[in-house]
């Protein structure tokens, strides 16, 4: 054997774990919020459950490729879990979370092995019809469900047997803060994993991929599996804080506002679903909060102005912002040479 | 990975001569259309083949039905002694045989080295790991900057394969397969797009490949065929017209006809 001269690849050039300044930002905010805002606990537990739920969505549709509006099927089917489960096991929230993860990765499992075959408007159908399937199913299995009246009454245990749910929220937006920010640490993980950087070349080409010898289909339904269970947790965190579940959950309203929220901030970043979703949902309660008549006609422009001006989403625009800066600082001295 | 020192001598692999890919009757057809008849092609190992014939000779398909990207209409295709006749593709590839295309096919929003991390895991099976990131594995940084660096593009690694010139993607289209370390490898077009001055610089790349690898390639540029190849197939409407020796292939009447437009398709 000839020496070996140990090559080292650039910084960069694979996926890091390096932390920024920045990344300490949404969780600065996130806990400054709780402390000077303490009279918008609720709305801000809801923007955290969102962005949990808003998460998972990135890993199928952002690292993926996995194009879907089916996502509130798991946030609903968690939901349902939970809160069926405290209703009639428990009312441990933990292991309600765990419930719900895993009743909606199974869900996940079933839907992605039948679905993922197929891709494009195809799979933008079936993960539709899927979510209209379900909502049907919840409707009409009352014993469960309860039908159109949803499932109410639902008590949830103090954290850990010490932290009670007060009234004002605030344990429940700590709550929903500390399983974010596990949630956030796992897909971090996941998405910079091998695993993860196969499922961003099945993204980026899937014919190749299977040509480099990869499962496809199986590494897919890992993918959606994965994703299933944190949006079956964030269903979850909603039945447990707001203590009633609903069929809205299993619309295709809530299907359609997670893939806007995402987008606006941006897919197959991992930090889309921090800038869209407060944005989008603290734009919608000022505008309701401003004109209760006309607040949607003003959400509509304000929408229409972000992606005319921001299409990749605003993580996109204040990259493109950077580049455009350091371009220009560094310009200059090139002239000069 | 050793590209540039082959450990094994060409001419003792040549006496050993092991079939490495074979095809038995290979027929494809689209209704009434036959773009490939009854093709028999032997591949051994160290084989350094071309395969050409004009456009729309169903150079292509072939690959395809050897890969598993296509099915055959009828016939067999062995893999180092193995039928793979209706094996995935991805079963195959596990088997040794590797391919790039004729148009670049590559992962256009991830890094260069990510692109050959992808392979490199998946060859070394860790494309399952959740955990863990690529670069905390030994053997995938030093393979994929060693392959980098024969290429050239060990300073690219950083960069994103959208912002890479054209003749840098092509050397990273065949980076892909040799990451696969493949007993097999079939090269589509490798010197496609590349202006024929510049086709020097894939054939010094296929020049270095290890000599072990049984090498099947297509190729338009005739040039870099007779010098690369050790043995050619002129495929011409679906079906073998002729196959021998480079020096044999060059003078056969049959074949100028051919590439002299007296029976264009």
């Amino acid at each position: 054997m000839k020496s070996i001269i140990r090559n080292v690849l650039p910084a960069e050039a694979l996926p890091s774990y390096r932390l920024r300044l920045a990344d300490a930002l949404p969780w600065l905010v996130a806990l400054g919020a709780f402390f000077m805002f303490d009279t918008y606990m609720s709305l801000g537990a809801q923007i955290l459950i969102m962005v949990i739920f808003g998460i998972s969505l990135d890993l199928a549709l952002g690292f993926a490729g996995i194009n879907t509006l089916g996502h509130a099927a798991f946030f609903g089917v968690g939901a349902y879990a939970a809160g069926y489960y405290s209703l009639h096991v428990s009312a441990e929230p933990l292991s309600g979370l765990l419930v719900a993860a895993l009743a909606a990765g199974v869900i996940g499992l079933l839907s992605g092995w039948l679905l993922l075959r197929t891709s494009g408007l195809a799979l933008l159908m079936l993960t539709m019809v899927t979510t209209v399937v379900l909502h049907e199913v919840a409707n009409t299995w009352r014993d469960v469900t309860g039908g159109a009246d949803g499932l109410s009454g639902i008590e949830t245990s103090p954290l850990l047997g010490t932290f009670a749910f007060d009234l004002y929220g605030k344990t429940a937006y700590l709550y929903a803060l500390a399983v974010l920010f596990v949630v956030f640490i796992a897909m971090r993980v996941i998405v910079n994993s091998p695993f993860g950087l196969a499922i961003r070349g099945i993204r980026e080409n899937s014919k190749r991929m299977l040509l480099v010898g990869t499962p496809v289909h199986a590494k897919l339904i890992l993918a959606y599996t994965l994703s299933a269970a944190i949006a079956g947790i964030a269903g979850a965190l909603s039945a447990e804080i707001t203590r009633t579940v609903g069929l809205d959950l299993l619309s295709f309203q809530l299907s359609g506002n997670i893939l806007i929220m995402l987008i606006i901030g941006g897919v197959g970043r991992l930090y889309g679903a921090f800038i869209g979703i407060p944005l989008y949902m603290l734009l919608l309660d000022r505008a309701a909060a401003i004109d209760p008549f006309h607040w949607m006609f003003f959400v509509g422009i304000a929408l229409i102005l972000l992606v005319r001006f921001a299409p990749g989403g605003l993580l996109a625009l204040a990259q493109q912002l950077r580049q455009r800066l350091v371009l220009r600082l560094t310009t200059p001295v090139k002239e000069n040479k | 990975m050793t590209l540039a020192s082959p450990m094994v001598d060409a001419a003792a692999v040549a006496t050993t001569a092991v079939v490495m890919l074979e095809t038995r009757g290979l027929c494809k057809r689209y209704g009434a259309i036959e773009v490939t008849r009854n093709v028999d092609l032997c591949i051994e190992r160290g084989a350094r083949h071309a395969l050409i014939g004009p456009n729309g000779a169903g150079k292509t398909t072939f690959v395809n039905l050897v890969t598993g990207v296509t099915e055959p209409s009828a016939g067999s295709i062995y893999l180092g002694g193995r039928e793979v006749t209706s094996a995935s593709a991805q079963k195959r590839v596990a088997a040794g045989l590797a391919r790039t295309f004729q148009i670049n096919t590559l992962f256009a929003d991830l890094t260069v080295a990510e692109n050959i991390a992808i392979a490199l895991s998946q060859r070394l099976g860790l494309a399952w790991k959740l955990w863990g990131r690529p670069a905390a594995h030994a053997e995938v940084v030093e393979q994929a900057a060693a392959l980098l660096e024969q290429l050239g593009l060990l300073t690219l690694a950083a960069r994103r394969v959208n912002a890479l010139a054209y003749g840098q993607r092509r050397m990273l289209e065949i980076a892909i397969a040799l990451a696969l370390k493949p007993q097999v490898l079939l090269l589509d077009e490798p010197a496609a797009g590349i202006p024929n001055g510049e086709s020097g610089m894939i054939l010094d790349l296929l020049e270095r490949l290890p000599a072990d690898i049984a090498i099947l390639f297509i190729e338009h540029d005739m040039n870099l065929v007779f010098r690369f190849a050790k043995k050619i197939t002129v495929l011409v409407e679906g079906a073998v017209l002729v196959e021998g020796k480079p020096d044999d292939i060059r003078a056969d009447e049959r074949v100028r006809n051919v590439y002299l437009g007296r029976r264009h398709d």
